[in-house]
């Protein structure tokens, strides 16, 4: 998990570790239970020794402190506007497969067609889970949302599969 | 597993059009067994004769060699009456631009099958009511088709489907007109009804519906090529898929 989404979820307002973990857990569904609280802890650590956040008591009365809080610096709001503005997305390592294919089939070493149900097998348990977690979200919801674009990627990934294997059987059956 | 235990049972089934040069075998020595209360999923790409393979075991159309047999009874050489009997009250059909009379109210359209069936209008009613709540369509069930969300309608297109308690329902591209919110939907109305003992069969290219059945073939050429069960397995790492975890 990056760094900066956890400083981005703090933007909204200070807030106790617990109640970080909630916004995240309302964001994630099912899924933020893969993340343990140790870790969001550790990175809250790491940002305040960068001077992103700091973490103090806040005063509820002259003579009244209330829990400690994280929040963030100045120097943590202008990362978290950067952060906003950048543009990334994850990238699939589809040339890694691809290669294995041609590996495989030019050294003789495996079928390529095996090769490729075996990774379809493994992609459809993917999308199973990932497909029954949505059904599991109620209707709007934000890991609901999450969830889809799990599914999508998945089917994308099944098609280009069957690509593959269509591709496959085509040269087996010239050679 | 025999004929006794499966709903469904095809033996070296076939079908073929055309001859000499031009003969296609849409259909090629296909073996099958339906479990009851199994959801399967035929996949694979157009033309692999997915859907000559549907129409087959709901009785739409003949194979050309093979046995057929439903709940224990052969069905490839029934009359064309007997074929007509079997649609009507064995079989409920699902169809992926849904099929629903735009005249008739959603209601009406779940109590056709039961009166086409001979059952009374008074019971044809009442089990369309009690299925279009089981759907979650009950307060619809005056609305016309046209007044209905593509989800909705494919919803009730289900109920009519149930309408005569068939021993097997077959799908044909049930989300090929659906967005992703409706596929949704008709997936937990499946799951319901899996749960409620439903067999289904669903022919479909939507990678979705066959990662939720119970098992998936993939078909090629007329052919089965690959089968995998599905039922109890996961991977346990959906969150690093996505870069979450550790």
């Amino acid at each position: 998990m990056q760094q900066e989404v956890v400083l981005a979820m703090l933007a909204k307002e200070p807030s106790q570790g617990f109640q970080l973990r909630a916004r995240l857990d309302q964001a994630l569904g099912a899924l933020g239970e893969a993340m343990n609280d140790g870790q969001i802890y550790v990175t809250l650590g790491r940002l305040e020794k960068a001077g992103l956040v700091v973490r103090q008591h806040v005063p509820i009365s002259a003579d009244r402190r209330g829990p400690k809080v994280y929040e963030l610096t100045a120097t943590g709001q202008e990362r978290v506007s950067e952060w906003l503005g950048e543009v990334s997305w994850p990238k699939p390592d589809l040339a890694e497969f691809h290669l294995k294919l041609i590996a495989a089939a030019a050294a003789g070493l495996a079928d390529p067609i095996g090769i490729v149900d075996v990774q379809r097998r493994e992609l459809i348990r993917r999308l199973r889970e990932a497909q029954r977690a949505a059904m599991a979200e109620s209707d709007g919801s934000e890991a609901g949302l999450l969830l889809e674009g799990i599914t999508l990627r998945l089917q994308a990934d099944l098609r280009w599969l069957e690509a593959c294997e269509r591709s496959w059987t085509d040269r087996r059956k010239r050679s | 597993m025999n004929e006794e235990e499966s709903v469904l049972l095809a033996r070296g089934l076939r079908k073929e059009y055309g001859s000499g040069e031009g003969l296609v075998r849409a259909v090629d020595a296909v073996d099958l067994e339906v479990a009851r209360g199994e959801t399967l999923a035929i996949m694979g790409p157009s033309g692999c004769g997915k859907s000559t393979m549907l129409h087959l075991m709901g009785g739409l159309d003949r194979p050309s060699a093979g046995e057929l047999w439903l709940n224990g009874s052969r069905i490839d050489r029934l009359s064309e009456r007997g074929l007509a009997q079997l649609r009507r009250h064995e079989i409920g059909f699902i169809f992926q631009a849904f099929h629903l009379m735009d005249e008739l109210t959603a209601q009406e359209n779940v109590e056709l099958p039961a009166l086409l069936a001979g059952r009374s209008p008074r019971e044809a009613r009442r089990r369309a009511f009690q299925l279009l709540d089981q759907v979650g369509l009950g307060e619809r069930a005056t609305h016309l088709p046209s007044a209905l969300s593509g989800g909705q309608r494919q919803r009730v297109a289900i109920a009519r489907a149930l309408a005569n308690e068939p021993l097997l329902v077959l799908a044909d591209e049930p989300t090929g007109n659906l967005d992703s919110a409706a596929t949704l939907e008709v997936l937990r109305l499946f799951e319901d009804l899996h749960t409620g003992g439903l067999t289904l069969v669903v022919v479909t290219h939507d990678e979705r519906i066959a990662a939720t059945a119970d098992r998936m073939i993939s078909m090629r050429d007329g052919a089965f090529v690959d089968e995998t069960r599905l039922t109890g397995s996961t991977s346990g790492n959906l969150a690093g898929l996505i870069g979450l975890g550790s």
